[in-house]
């Protein structure tokens, strides 16, 4: 019983690492608490859906609401970002929630607030190891989610875009003196970032088998817990972060009480903000911007 | 004045009590994400004042926001340890937390929420807003206003100056907090019902999101941004479902444009200036 807590427990949390890499590629590089990314998640899920009820194929339905995301937070970037860069820190945070507030009215405006449900596209394939029940689509996200990570890792290890990014992470002027053009670099985080976080909400979509205009607002605030908890701006430690949230909501929901979930949830990230705030894997921040 | 106006009225004084429990940490540099968790414990606690120990109301509410205030003021020594971005997240986490409690807490009905059986009519809610905002005015003319000014604009150069840095922290996110659960405790009583689910990162956020809208140099900002979040999507009202659409993309080139938000300290002295003397209005 508990075994199989555990693996959907990490399943929930692939979805979240996800939304924290987003977010802490946000943080890291810009120091930006990018409130827009709840809503790419909705774009990912609910724009993959909207595509299949026009009678598009899956794989076209998911690569158009992407595309759509990528789209969306390059508007975020121009508009949010780049606008208030010299105004008070909690600026762009006001207009990236304006963005998370558009989309979620959009969808409400057009589709309306049920929530819909979402064709199984995965088969309904189970594999059973020992008692333990693991369906494909949960495979297929878990694999996703630590392929995409593995990758991100190592292009910011080894690639020159990766030691671009990290230069600007580290110091931003140091970095545009040395010839990093920030100008074209931001808006590819921003479109890196969003297609994280639309890709979570496709991975939710098969998973659960629904979507709604507001599925972004729990799974994106837990994201932010997630990439606090693993610390901001590392990518291993949003992974930490994600699988942890993942597992303590999971095992509060069946031996305390679906209830308590955001007690223990947000109790954890609470305790451990204030005994560690940099987070479990994180350097102490020298200098942040809201 | 009709049931609609009336109505409106009220929200719009629970929108600007709340608009000043948020701005006046904000004004000291700390931004409190988690307001609605402080209105939730003043919300209860006068609720069960009133209810189970027929407190009256003119003690109920005060205690509500003592009660909110004194929770601040626990957790404000280990959360203010963290700053920046990270003080935001915290309060956040713990807006959450406490509103995840109530809505646990059986005592207070749990999640079927909470009868209120004491009234409080439209005058008292309209009250309470005009009181905490003249409590501001007054405030805003005292050197502690200052000081947080000075805080919020350089830290170490506050400190340098002598000025307690932490002390004033602490005062600012306390009386916010005590804004807050003033707030709550009248939307209790007003309603006649109180339920956690109201006290959700929604209202936390959105509250931020206005006082930033009327911009955050002046005590003038929060009221004009609470006024214009409370009446513009009335007016949009026509537009039904789109109004909000409309209203996010107002937000989103607003803060484009003019991202000091809509009340600047400029802008004031240039209204000083011209109502004091013409003739002495030079550059």
């Amino acid at each position: 019983m508990i075994a199989q807590q555990l693996v959907n427990g990490t399943m929930l949390g692939a979805i979240y690492v996800l939304v924290a890499v987003a977010f802490t590629l946000a943080i890291g590089v810009l120091n930006f608490l990018n409130f827009s990314i709840p809503g790419l998640f909705m774009v990912g899920g609910m724009g993959t859906w909207i595509l299949m009820r026009l009678g598009w194929h899956w794989s076209v339905a998911i690569g158009g609401a992407l595309l759509a995301a990528a789209l969306i937070a390059l508007c975020v970037e121009r508009l949010a970002y780049r606008r208030s860069q010299k105004s008070d820190p909690e600026v762009p945070l006001v207009s990236s929630l304006g963005f998370l507030v558009l989309l979620e009215n959009l969808v409400l405006a057009t589709v309306g607030s049920d929530q819909q449900p979402f064709p199984a596209l995965v088969p309904d394939f189970n594999l059973r190891i020992g008692g333990l029940v693991i369906g494909a689509a949960q495979i297929i996200s878990l694999v996703i989610a630590v392929c995409l990570v593995v990758w991100l890792s190592i292009m910011l290890r080894k690639t020159s875009l990766g030691r671009q990014i990290r230069g600007v992470a580290e110091n931003r002027d140091t970095a545009i003196l040395l010839g990093v053009d920030v100008g074209r670099l931001v808006p590819q985080l921003f479109v890196f970032s969003a297609l994280f976080t639309a890709l979570g909400g496709v991975l939710f979509a098969l998973n659960y088998l629904q979507v709604s205009a507001f599925m972004g607002e729990g799974i994106g605030f837990k994201g932010i817990a997630a990439m606090i908890i693993g610390g901001m701006g590392s990518v291993w430690g949003a992974v930490l972060g994600g699988l942890l949230i993942g597992l303590t909501e999971v095992l509060s929901i069946s031996y305390i009480g679906a209830d308590f979930v955001n007690i223990t949830v947000y109790g954890l990230l609470l305790v451990l903000l204030i005994l560690r705030p940099q987070g479990l894997l994180g350097r102490a921040a020298a200098r942040e911007k809201l | 004045m009709s049931g609609y106006q009336t109505g409106l009225l009220v929200i719009l004084s629970f929108n600007v009590i709340a608009a000043y429990a948020v701005y006046l940490p904000l004004s000291a540099g700390q931004l409190n994400l988690g307001i609605a968790g402080f209105m939730a414990m003043g919300a209860y606690t006068a609720a069960y004042l009133s209810n189970e120990l027929a407190w009256p109301l003119t003690a109920a509410i005060p205690a509500g926001a003592a009660a909110s205030c004194l929770l601040a003021l626990v957790v404000a020594v280990p959360i203010l340890r963290t700053h920046g971005i990270y003080l935001a997240l915290a309060t956040f986490a713990l807006g959450q937390v406490i509103t995840a409690v109530f809505l646990n807490l059986e005592v207070v009905g749990a999640a079927a929420g909470y009868q209120v059986t004491t009234f409080t009519g439209p005058a008292t809610v309209i009250a309470g807003a005009a009181g905490v905002l003249a409590f501001m005015l007054l405030l805003s003319r005292t050197r502690f206003a200052l000081y947080l000014t000075a805080i919020k604009s350089d830290p170490t150069v506050a400190d340098l100056m002598g000025i307690n840095v932490r002390g004033m922290q602490i005062a600012a996110f306390a009386i916010g907090a005590a804004i807050a659960g003033l707030g709550g405790g009248l939307y209790g009583h007003h309603f006649s019902f109180v339920e956690a689910q109201h006290f959700s990162v929604a209202l936390s956020v959105y509250t931020v999101l206005y006082v930033l809208l009327g911009g955050t140099q002046t005590v003038f900002g929060p009221l004009v941004g609470a006024a214009f979040f409370t009446l513009l999507p009335e007016l949009l009202r026509a537009s039904q479902g789109w109004r909000y659409v409309f209203f996010a993309l107002f937000i989103i080139g607003f803060m484009a444009t003019r991202p000091q938000g809509l009340i600047t300290a400029d802008l004031l002295r240039v209204f000083r200036r011209s109502r004091r003397a013409p003739e002495a209005a030079q550059p």
